[in-house]
């Protein structure tokens, strides 16, 4: 048992190590190696944290929708301490997103903020979830908390997709892609240097993040050992 | 059809229950006109101004007057544990689920039925002719909106302070309903007809159609005791 915790410590601290790695690499790589924007110029470069985040944001809603449905299957309370994780660090990236955009938004669209659609569907979210979390701290029952919360992730994500078509029927501003493009392949339309920092950028991204959900899911599982141990002191 | 005709006699005690006490559709029918006056106060505008506006502020007043029949939806099966009583007897879940649904779906349709009058008459708008496709828009966006109330108003029953949760994590939910209630509403004000808002209309049956069939689905895990 010891050792096995020994083991898990020893490989959460490699990844938190290669995750540094990678981010300080991604940095470097996007604030020096990679060319400025032909148009933008230097204000561009907030792009290699920006498109990160949000990528991330979404694979952590990903992981919600798909904890919450394996916790209503199951019923096992390491399910709800993923979905748990995973949405306190999607709003994490979400709100962290938003941030990094108004920067860049404001210099480039002479504004902090615009009802464009891509803005308002990432505010959504950030709304959705973080009602999430408030749902969650203000049900006491643990295992009422827990379906409760299992049930607003797998609708919520569900809903998803609609409030996206909406908003973008709704207006449209923001600048299209121009990575993820369906008329031409990445390296066609941008500077290798550019792809190559956004790549090592998105790979130190996705190492914090693990990195942070592991950290996260097992403060989770401390908080509950501790509630555990009381219950059975009677304190 | 057991699973519809469960629903419907529950349905039928909710409607009962709500005849002998008449509190929510009260409630919500006088919230309704209260804030047909706060928003002529608020918005002091000519008529084709307001005419503009009128699906935006009868939106709201709907959605402020649902969250209020929502938060007293499940208060009957609170009081004195009968939901526990439900919950033993032998009934398919996605029944109650069906029938939470209809019920604030008929409370809301009885204030919808006054309340676009009245808005009419108290800003002299002139296009009567435009209300009964206006209505049917309207109709739709409720039906959405009790859908996914009714699942938020099961999910936030035992949280505390559920009255101010309950909105909370159902708005940003319903912004599809929102958006595309309001478009076709215009577009019917604008045009006399939903042809040119096809795809906002489809989009409003689509939500309804998705999450009526997940609600059936999921409510058992929703309303567990």
């Amino acid at each position: 048992m010891a050792q096995s915790t020994n083991a898990l410590k020893k490989s959460k601290g490699i990844l938190g190590a290669l995750a540094l790695l990678a981010v300080a690499v991604g940095l470097w790589w996007s604030l020096l190696v990679a060319p400025p924007d032909a148009y933008q110029g230097e204000v561009q470069r907030i792009m290699y944290l920006h498109l990160p985040s949000i990528l991330t944001a979404y694979l952590s809603y990903f992981l919600v929708f798909i904890a919450s449905g394996m916790y209503l299957w199951k019923r096992e309370p390491k399910d709800d301490l993923l979905a748990h994780a995973a949405a306190e660090l999607g709003v994490l990236f979400t709100a962290l997103t938003i941030i990094e955009g108004s920067i860049w938004g404001k210099p480039t669209w002479g504004v902090w903020w615009t009802w464009d659609a891509r803005l308002t569907f990432t505010a959504v979210l950030l709304l959705i979830y973080a009602g999430y979390l408030v749902l969650r701290a203000s049900i006491d029952d643990q295992q009422r908390a827990a379906s409760a919360a299992a049930i607003l992730g797998i609708i919520g994500f569900l809903d998803i997709p609609l409030i996206h078509m909406s908003v973008y029927w709704w207006r449209t501003l923001h600048q299209p892609p121009s990575i993820l493009r369906p008329d031409k392949k990445p390296w066609e339309n941008v500077h290798p240097a550019m792809l190559t920092a956004l790549t090592i950028s998105f790979v130190g991204f996705l190492l914090l993040y693990f990195y942070l959900l592991s950290l996260r899911y097992r403060l989770g599982e401390m908080r509950q050992e501790i509630k555990a141990l009381r219950l059975e002191r009677g304190i | 059809m057991n699973l519809l005709r469960q629903a419907y006699l529950l349905l039928c005690k909710d409607l009962l229950l709500e005849l002998r006490r008449r509190d929510s559709l009260l409630t919500m029918f006088f919230f309704g006109t209260l804030l047909l006056f706060v928003f002529h106060f608020a918005f002091d505008l000519p008529p084709d101004k307001i005419g503009e506006l009128a699906p935006a502020l009868l939106w709201l007043a709907f959605l402020f007057t649902g969250t209020l029949g929502l938060a007293q939806l499940f208060q009957a099966e609170r009081d004195n544990h009968c939901l526990d009583a439900l919950l033993l007897s032998p009934l398919d879940r996605g029944a109650l689920f069906l029938a939470k649904t209809g019920f604030n779906f008929i409370l809301m349709f009885l204030v919808e039925l006054v309340v676009i009058p009245l808005f009419w008459i108290l800003f002299n708008l002139p296009a009567w002719n435009l209300i009964p496709q206006l209505f049917l828009v309207t109709l739709l966006g409720t039906l959405g909106f009790c859908v996914l109330g009714t699942i938020t108003a099961a999910i936030t029953l035992r949280a505390r302070g559920r009255e101010l949760l309950l909105p909370l994590v159902l708005f940003p939910l319903m912004i599809p309903v929102i958006l595309a209630t309001i478009r076709c509403m215009e577009t019917v004000l604008k045009t006399g007809g939903v042809a040119d808002a096809m795809g906002w209309l489809r989009m409003l049956i689509g939500f309804d159609v998705i999450f009526i069939t997940i609600g059936v689905l999921i409510f058992d895990s929703v309303i567990e005791s």
